[in-house]
């Protein structure tokens, strides 16, 4: 069992295999996610009830607290590929891991323009300096530190290092800075879903949610596989595998 | 040949580099001075009410630190970076880690501690409650060795670019932000009359956690760069 996922661990890392396994699963998980999405939206707009107290406005948490998860999820993410990066050194992790980024800082950035949305007509302002929000902005940064670095390397084998070294950084760093910065000051409400009873949020609002939380991490593999496989073929492009592909 | 210990081996890169140091005088007060000609600017931007300054000060006083302990970064592994010295020590028979902790040690001894020689008069310039004047001492003295530490990260992954100056401050100031937050709290709670062991305790926190944890970052960072 264990020999046989060493083999696959190592199959997988090579180029030509993942492009064309990524390619293979593209088209089934395009329509998973339009699945997904067409449920998730049609649930959390039309289905879900009126909130009692935010009114329809708060319909906008089916794609604000998605997106805030998946900025999270997507570091992690990342910080897993830095990890195989300086331990295996797989060059298809250096090429996840710098195509990551971006999806990553996009959901970052659609999370803080959500919620700054939601914010005028329930807090009265677009923006607070509160905790949640200022640790979001900060894990943006973070993100565009990850990409400016990627970018300022020439040579991507060791740009693919140091931005492994840098994720692994951002990762310890990610607990501190937002418990320091919850510490600090806190005027967003408290988690409704991931507390450890029951969730304090009615069954027709959370099933939407979660679909569509689904569909965001699904979106993402797709986003991600198509960023891979172009990054492959670029750096790939003096080997044999490449040059067979492109006559095909 | 004789073997050095690994201790010796500290000590003799601790004080090479502070006799480096100490050899260039001129650079040696640059961060000073960059710090005292930030806190001047604010005064000059917000204006001059005493309420005011003394309620901002040490959120300025921290800011300014922050920024002149960043600036000076660079100069950790430039020199030696450029004339081959540090691949020499990458390539010595003692652990990298530890030579990493000797230079950012002599870095912060030089630019850091300085720091609080003139803090105590730019809080009087500011008028910050007296009462805090302990505390603010006690805050960069725990305070700015992590940010010395931190930077060394992010200059060990940026030494071989050509422009790092930009993109070291997008590493570093991010992960600056806890230290920012629980000295000037500190200060802040310290000014109203209050204990402030809780904020000094999580300094202290950080301070053990970046000196145990940073160093080896800095060396892995540093093998990358000079690959």
């Amino acid at each position: 069992m264990f020999k046989w996922f060493v083999k696959w661990f190592h199959r997988f890392g090579s180029p030509p295999y993942f492009y064309r396994l990524a390619g293979l699963w593209l088209p089934w998980l395009t329509g998973l996610f339009t699945i997904l999405v067409v449920a998730g939206l049609y649930g959390g707009l039309v289905l879900a009830p009126t909130d009692y107290q935010q009114g329809e406005s708060y319909r906008i948490i089916f794609v604000h607290v998605p997106a805030a998860w998946m900025s999270m999820f997507i570091y992690m993410v990342m910080a897993s590929c830095g990890i195989i990066i300086l331990v295996w050194r797989m060059k298809l992790a250096e090429v996840v891991l710098s195509c990551a980024a971006p999806i990553g800082a996009s959901f970052t950035f659609l999370a803080l323009v959500t919620g700054s949305l939601w914010g005028k007509p329930m807090w009265g302002t677009y923006w607070v300096w509160d905790a949640r929000l200022t640790s979001e902005l900060i894990l943006l940064f973070l993100y565009l530190g990850i990409m400016g670095l990627y970018g300022a390397i020439d040579d991507k084998r060791v740009a693919g290092r140091a931005v492994a070294i840098l994720a692994i950084v951002g990762m310890v760093n990610i607990p501190i800075i937002h418990y320091s910065v919850e510490w600090w000051n806190s005027l967003h409400q408290g988690p409704t879903v991931t507390k450890f009873d029951k969730p304090s949020i009615v069954w027709s609002m959370l099933w939407p949610l979660l679909t569509m939380a689904l569909a965001f991490k699904v979106y993402f593999v797709i986003s991600l596989f198509q960023r891979v496989r172009a990054e492959l073929l670029h750096r790939e492009r003096n080997t044999r595998w490449v040059e067979e592909l492109v006559k095909s | 040949m004789k073997r050095l210990s690994l201790s010796q081996a500290f000590w003799f890169l601790l004080r090479r580099d502070l006799l480096l140091a100490l050899r260039n005088r001129s650079e040696l007060a640059n961060p000073l001075l960059f710090f005292v000609l930030v806190i001047t600017l604010f005064p000059l931007a917000v204006g001059a009410e005493p309420n005011l300054l003394s309620r901002i000060a040490p959120g300025i006083i921290w800011v300014a630190a922050l920024l002149a302990s960043m600036l000076s970064l660079d100069g950790i592994f430039r020199s030696d970076f450029e004339d081959g010295t540090l691949e020499q020590m990458l390539l010595s028979a003692h652990p990298v880690p530890i030579l990493v902790l000797a230079k950012v040690t002599a870095h912060w001894l030089v630019t850091g501690l300085p720091l609080l020689l003139v803090a105590p008069l730019l809080a009087m310039m500011l008028g910050l409650d007296e009462d805090a004047y302990g505390i603010l001492l006690l805050t960069i003295l725990l305070g700015t060795p992590v940010l010395s530490l931190i930077g060394s990260i992010g200059v060990a992954l940026t030494i071989g670019l050509r422009k790092g100056g930009i993109i070291l401050s997008l590493l570093v100031l991010p992960l600056y932000v806890p230290v920012l937050i629980f000295s000037s709290s500190a200060i802040d709670v310290a000014a109203s009359g209050l204990p402030a062991t809780a904020q000094l305790s999580m300094m202290m926190a950080f301070l053990f956690l970046s000196l145990s944890l940073s160093p080896v970052a800095t060396a892995a960072a540093l093998k990358m760069s000079m690959s």
